[in-house]
């Protein structure tokens, strides 16, 4: 086999433009394939970090009205949803593939919030348990989180992002300053920001709700113990979750998980808890992108079927040149096998090479286009696997008809053509 | 007995219409000999050639290849025959022209699964036998037809088959090349090895220690064969327009090749 293979090679060398002429249409096809394929996981991977921000894996469970909008806790609280205590919290944290979980209760367009006489419009008021900064993957800028002691002794202090501390302190700086929650004076003792770059992509009204109510980040967070929930809001109120997923394609069985586990403690009927699901959103815009590719796809295939048929015609060429050869190999003693493995081999061979060549030219064609439309690229390793591997059966499936024919020659006439 | 044919018949199919090329062909020959099959063209011989080297099946007969028949063998085994058992020296050498002489030699070693490494060292030896250690790394293109010859037969030799068939070997070959072959026929029969050889030429066939005439598909004592050799003159001037023969050497005769593949 390998000494097949090192002879293939040295007729591939010996007949270069030829093969090379040859290959041509192999290559065309897998580049044009490794191409696509590369811009399509570009843009995909372009798309998911977008809407799901990459490196935060934290999925929201949040009480929904009718299915579609948040539940408002503003003008009291609905029967039929208990408050939930830590136990239910470690359950959530329990579920496979969950790291950490997270009960806070929200309050979103907060108008209530001031530093003296600056106040946080539109911004997110959250009631936090000490688990929440750690499970929303939030990196602390300054100062610190929550503490158990701030939890046992119930102090109002604050931790807030980095958008309500431009706006609510410009440039000075927020730790140890005293702001106004509803009349009650909180100290803040951390600033937070988002663990990674988030630059959002809003492309429909579910995008929108998306960013707008499980993130709300757009005017800023205030985050406090939860035990201070009701010096603030006066009573308790039932939580949302979060859950961190241990990776993003877990996001949304981790989601769907806990939400069966929520619902299981609520009787009303119109308000159930309710999983952001981001990675759906996501693989919608993905779909998008992904079908017109595909028909690309397609369409390249035909180069490689075109590429095939043209690795046939030259091996059957290749047959009749030399006959004479195969002749003499059967007369000395060369079975059958031998003489269709040597052809086959040789098929096989061209081929591959053609696929390494166009999977080479793919991937270049790939960053020029890259660079010239903007276009993210991400070459995907099981592709160009994939694209080599098929390029050789492509050599097989064709190089089976000219090597047979070549193994079944009648040594005695084979001998005596010209 | 080394190799025994007994009653073989070859016939062709050519446009419907059966012609017979060997008629009943009995033929013995013992480990050691060198025998040389004479004939004209059209006589059969290549023929006869070609089933000797397991390359082509006899219509009807016996074939004994020591002491075993082979008339049924699948074209496996044939295949292994034509590997150990016989060695085939052709007119016009069939040697491929990309590879030197040793890889020609060494060519019939890969099929009988010798390793790469041990595969040169068999076939230095073999070229070293017909004389031509120093010309190991040349090819065809740069040996002169002899050389191109002995080249050949060292390919032949390489799997120590028990029979070499000889086809013309001498035919592309000027005298003195063609004696310098004929020299190491001689020495390799010498040596143990049997040697059948094709030829047409009387001077060719006189090197060996046994000539059978084949004439019109059989063979023949050296009387009868004069007097039909006379009869079919005779005939020919009676009948100049009879086209079988000429038919015959066009699909079976020797055709003369030029160069090499």
């Amino acid at each position: 086999m390998l000494e097949n293979i090192r002879l293939s090679f040295q007729g591939v060398w010996s007949h270069r433009l030829r093969s090379f002429l040859t290959m041509l249409g192999i290559i065309i096809g897998i580049a044009a394939i490794i191409a696509i394929v590369s811009t399509i996981k570009g843009t995909n991977e372009q798309i998911k970090k977008n809407l799901i921000g990459s490196g935060t894996n934290t999925t929201t469970v949040q009480l929904t009205e009718e299915g579609n909008y948040p539940a408002e806790m503003e003008y009291g609280i609905p029967k039929g949803i208990p408050v939930l205590d830590d136990d239910m919290r470690q359950q959530l944290a329990d579920i496979d593939h969950v790291k950490d979980a997270s009960l806070y209760v929200s309050r979103t367009q907060v108008d209530y919030i001031y530093y003296n006489d600056t106040s946080l419009s539109g911004g997110q008021l959250i009631g936090a348990d000490s688990h929440y900064l750690g499970t929303c993957g939030y990196i602390m800028k300054r100062g610190r989180g929550f503490t158990d002691s701030d939890y046992e002794k119930y102090r109002k202090v604050a931790v807030i992002d980095s958008v309500a501390a431009d706006s609510l302190f410009g440039d000075a700086n927020p730790v140890g300053k005293t702001i106004d929650i509803k009349g009650e004076p909180f100290i803040v003792i951390g600033v937070i920001e988002e663990s990674t770059a988030f630059s959002p992509v809003i492309n429909s009204v579910e995008d929108y709700y998306t960013y707008v109510y499980n993130d709300g980040s757009a005017s800023g967070i205030v985050v406090i113990p939860d035990v201070d929930w009701n010096i603030v809001q006066q009573y308790d109120e039932p939580q949302n979750a979060k859950l961190l997923a241990d990776s993003t394609d877990n996001m949304t069985s981790v989601g769907k998980a806990a939400q069966t586990l929520l619902n299981e403690t609520v009787t009303s009927k119109s308000i159930k808890y309710r999983a952001a699901n981001m990675n759906e959103t996501a693989e919608e815009s993905q779909q998008v992108s992904a079908t017109t590719n595909k028909q690309l796809i397609w369409i390249a295939s035909i180069s490689l079927l075109v590429g095939g048929i043209g690795v046939m015609n030259i091996m059957l060429v290749s047959v009749t040149e030399r006959t004479r050869e195969i002749g003499l190999k059967k007369a000395i003693g060369a079975r059958k096998n031998r003489i269709l493995a040597q052809f086959l081999t040789e098929a096989a061979v061209l081929t591959s090479l053609g696929g390494i060549i166009g999977t080479i030219t793919g991937i270049a064609l790939a960053e020029i286009i890259g660079k010239i439309s903007n276009v993210p690229i991400a070459i995907s390793i099981p592709a160009v696997i994939l694209a080599i591997a098929f390029s050789t059966v492509i050599g097989v499936v064709f190089g089976l008809l000219p090597a047979v024919k070549a193994a079944n020659l009648d040594p005695i006439v084979a001998l005596r053509h010209e | 007995m080394l190799l025994e044919l007994k009653h073989i018949y070859k016939n062709y199919l050519q446009d419907k219409i059966v012609i017979p090329v060997l008629k009943d062909v009995n033929i013995s020959i013992d480990e050691g000999e060198y025998v040389a099959i004479m004939g004209p063209s059209g006589s059969g011989k290549t023929t006869l050639m070609n089933i000797i080297g397991c390359l082509d099946r006899p219509t009807k007969g016996e074939f004994l290849l020591e002491g075993e028949s082979i008339v049924n063998y699948n074209e496996n085994r044939l295949s292994d025959l034509r590997l150990n058992t016989l060695g085939f020296v052709f007119q016009s050498f069939n040697l491929l022209p990309k590879q030197t002489s040793l890889d020609n030699v060494a060519l019939p070693l890969s099929y009988a699964g010798v390793p790469v490494k041990k595969r040169k060292e068999i076939a230095f030896q073999a070229l070293k036998r017909v004389g031509l250690a120093e010309r190991v790394h040349f090819r065809p293109s740069q040996l002169s037809g002899g050389q191109q010859q002995r080249v050949a037969i060292a390919r032949a030799l390489v799997n120590n088959p028990k029979i070499i068939l000889a086809d013309e070997p001498t035919g592309a070959l000027d005298s003195r090349s063609g004696i310098q072959v004929m020299n190491l026929f001689q020495q390799l029969n010498e040596e143990g090895v049997t040697i059948i050889m094709i030829t047409h030429d009387a001077n060719i066939a006189n090197h060996a220690k046994k000539v059978l005439h084949i004439f019109d598909g059989e063979i023949v004592e050296d009387k009868e064969r004069k007097e039909k050799q006379q009869a079919e003159v005779q005939s020919e001037k009676e009948a100049k327009n009879d086209t079988v023969f000429s038919e015959i050497e066009q699909d079976f005769g020797v055709k003369e090749w030029e160069g090499e593949i």
